[in-house]
């Protein structure tokens, strides 16, 4: 009967999407939900759940293939990435992941997946399309945040107990180094020119801006707000826009957001947000943030131009991840959680 | 049987570390020579050698059979700490080599502390005397030590020592986030009811400091000793009469070891819930954390032990756990550089506990928030929203600069 609704549901939406290919702004913003064990889908213009699809248990990390058409989550106590058809909810299949995935970065090839396995310190490599594992490489103790380099020959895994950024070289799927950074690594999002890697400490309170030629940390990067403890301002995820100009940081349980100049790493502002936020994302144009607030279960959407919160989304239980994918006919690169 | 010294030495240890025998050295350094050539490239690993000293203490059996208290306690926590250390170590060349003994009931502590050579730092599971007695020795002027069995607030008031830091949280800064709580809920007004053991009438003691400090109010103070009877059969009617007593909120218990509170629950005279050692309890870990990647450190510990992180097992974890975060950080495993930097009030280190955690400059103790656990879940976690603090929030838990008795610590440090 449910399942029945659903796919009349799933019909009606292919339509209304169908329909609305060619319009600006078509965008649709992915979250999971990490005690629902659902994704909910936002509707880019109207910014309200449009529908809200089952997934393996506790869902974590997600992005899109580059089309938008493949939706990967992390379906962590499931122990698997679940490969989904965004469009009806539907799991095509499942892809080895490794114990206990939490996040990944797919590759600029569209189909290489670096999963952190927070349970075994190691990184899983996965071809999505022969869906077989390429490689497990030994990193530190829970490894969490996952980036790839925009040309594509490194990726890197922060761990969260050893605080270490692990730099591995994808030609060869070998770990080369390891650079120190603040406590409890969580997030990590190359600049777009590949010359530096932003890295959160969480418990650190700081971002390392690490130039990623020397894999020295060349700046770090501190918060502060009037009123709010110091130990309160915990930078968990982060996002950058493609100009070089600015840095997004989710503050975690200070309820914030802050924006960072991203050539002088001056903190400019600091935007208000739901309870305790957990990741980011922009639309395609980069007009818009979404957030992730885990606790108070909503999405607040910010206006980049502004730096204005401008709506906030009820979803589920403990949003966690947040990806964005373009309208189907506008194929171009799809944002998602770092 | 008598009881004897008992040696583990190098029962857990880092990578590529000497074995302790010196009989038949030449086939043995062959073997190790051997050895080392087989090892992979980054094995050059400089160890830094932590000890963990430990007084047995005889304990009463538990009231349910079905809980017992580990014999392993705080030990399995600190060999969790040095296999998470050299995990981490391995990346920067650096190794970490872990060096347990026992001390028996009867046995002299002292002795055993001797018989470690001059260790630089050492985890110490025992007593507030044996803190003291080892600490005191002349022997141990280099040697930093980390309590983690040790609850007495006066190891960090009066009879502080330097270089003696404190993993445990003190039983007033348990106190301390019982009473927060209790304020915040508005439930005041307190019945305490201790047991006949010292420690009991040391928990009491900080619950009433506490109430003190925080504007509760112990109503009435009862004693209750179940004389080694067992209060299972009995307890539908054996606590009516000591609950009983004038208007309160809360049934506060002070009974460390277990023998009678785990049945007050329910059995007062009065419908109020039991709070403190059994009931509501404030601690520093327990079987319900799961936040801020707890879950992770519960996984990691129960496939290690076999059985649930208890505080004294986070202690061990958190001791071995700062001290390699520590030369991580220092880059080495010299201990002068590692010893300093534990020390500086500036060091910082993760604990699971969704904050920083750093030691006190005034009197060596961690700072750290603490759980107000049931069986079931984290009720809340102190210090409880609105419990404020010019330099932290964590420094409401337990004594403050100003007020703190210790004059010791550091000056030698």
């Amino acid at each position: 009967m449910r399942r029945a609704a659903t796919a009349r549901l799933a019909v009606l939406l292919c339509l209304a999407l169908g329909l609305s290919a060619g319009s600006a702004s078509a965008e649709e913003i992915f979250v999971s939900n990490e005690r629902d064990n659902t994704v909910s889908v936002i509707d880019g213009t109207t910014l309200e759940v449009i529908r809200t699809f089952p997934v393996g248990r506790r869902p974590r990390g997600l992005t899109f293939s580059r089309d938008g058409r493949t939706l990967y989550v992390c379906a962590s106590d499931s122990d698997a990435v679940q490969v989904i058809d965004p469009d009806t909810g539907a799991v095509r299949h499942n892809l080895p992941s490794g114990e206990d995935p939490e996040q990944f970065a797919l590759a600029p090839d569209d189909r290489t997946l670096f999963i952190a396995n927070e349970e075994n310190a190691t990184t899983t490599v996965v071809d999505a399309q022969t869906r077989k594992v390429l490689a497990q490489i030994d990193v530190g103790i829970e490894p969490e945040g996952m980036a790839v380099s925009p040309d594509g020959k490194v990726a890197v895994t922060t761990s969260e107990t050893t605080n270490m950024v692990h730099w591995i070289d994808v030609p060869t799927l070998t770990a080369t180094d390891a650079t120190l950074v603040g406590q409890r690594p969580r997030a990590a999002a190359f600049s777009a020119d590949g010359r530096v890697l932003w890295a959160t400490s969480e418990i650190g309170g700081t971002v390392a801006v690490i130039d990623t030629a020397t894999r020295k940390v060349i700046e770090t990067i501190e918060f502060a707000v009037k009123g709010i403890a110091a130990d309160r301002l915990q930078p968990v995820g982060v996002t950058l826009t493609r100009d070089g100009r600015f840095a997004f940081v989710a503050l975690g349980p200070s309820d914030r957001v802050a924006v960072i100049d991203a050539k002088t790493y001056k903190v400019l502002n600091y935007i208000l947000v739901g309870r305790r936020v957990w990741q980011l994302a922009m639309t395609p144009d980069e007009s818009r943030l979404f957030t992730t607030n885990g606790v108070s279960g909503d999405v607040t959407v910010i206006d980049v131009a502004t730096q204005r919160p401008v709506r906030s989304v009820k979803v589920g239980r403990f949003p966690w991840g947040v990806a964005v994918r373009p309208a189907p006919s506008a194929a171009a690169s799809a944002g998602g959680a770092p | 049987m008598l009881a004897r010294l008992r040696q583990r030495h190098g029962a857990v240890r880092g990578p590529a570390a000497p074995g302790p025998d010196a009989r038949g050295l030449m086939p043995a350094l062959f073997s190790l020579l051997w050895l080392l050539a087989l090892l992979p490239a980054p094995a050059r690993a400089e160890l830094l050698a932590i000890h963990y000293l430990e007084r047995r203490v005889e304990r009463p059996t538990p009231l349910n059979n079905e809980d017992p208290i580990p014999d392993d306690e705080g030990l399995k926590g600190a060999e969790l700490g040095l296999k998470d250390s050299n995990a981490t170590g391995r990346f920067v060349a650096l190794g970490f080599a872990l060096h347990s003994r026992i001390v028996e009931p009867d046995e002299d502590i002292r002795a055993a502390f001797l018989s470690l050579g001059a260790p630089r730092f050492v985890v110490l599971n025992a007593p507030a005397e044996d803190v003291l007695a080892v600490s005191d020795l002349p022997e141990a002027r280099n040697t930093v030590f980390l309590n983690v069995g040790a609850p007495d607030t006066r190891l960090r008031e009066a009879d502080c020592r330097p270089r003696l830091l404190h993993v445990l949280p003190s039983r007033a800064m348990l106190a301390d986030a019982l009473v927060q709580f209790l304020t915040y809920k508005r439930w005041t007004r307190i019945l305490l009811l201790s047991g006949p053991a010292p420690a009991d009438a040391l928990y009491a003691e900080a619950l009433k400091r506490s109430a003190k400090k925080f504007g509760a109010r112990v109503v009435a103070e009862q004693r209750f000793d179940p004389q080694g009877g067992d209060t299972r059969d009995t307890a539908l009617r054996e606590f009516v009469l000591p609950t009983r007593g004038p208007e309160h909120d809360v049934v506060a218990v002070a009974d460390e070891a277990g023998a009678f509170g785990a049945n007050l629950p329910y059995n007062t005279a009065a419908a109020r819930p039991v709070v403190g050692t059994q009931g509501l309890s404030p601690a520093a870990w327990g079987r319900p954390v799961e936040a801020w990647a707890a879950v992770q450190l519960q996984g990691r510990f129960r496939r290690l032990a076999g059985r649930a992180m208890r505080p004294v097992d986070y202690a061990g974890w958190m001791a071995v756990h700062a001290l390699g975060e520590a030369a991580v950080q220092a880059r080495s495993t010299d201990p002068a550089a590692v010893a300093a930097l534990v020390l500086l009030p500036g060091f910082e280190v993760g604990g699971f506990k969704g904050r920083p955690l750093s030691f006190r400059a005034w009197d060596g103790q961690l700072r750290q928030p603490v759980f107000l656990l049931w069986p079931g879940a984290v009720t809340a976690t102190a210090p409880i929203e609105g419990f404020q603090h010019q330099r932290t929030e964590l420094d409401t838990l337990g004594s403050d600069e100003p007020e703190s008795a210790c004059r010791a610590f550091r000056k030698t440090g």
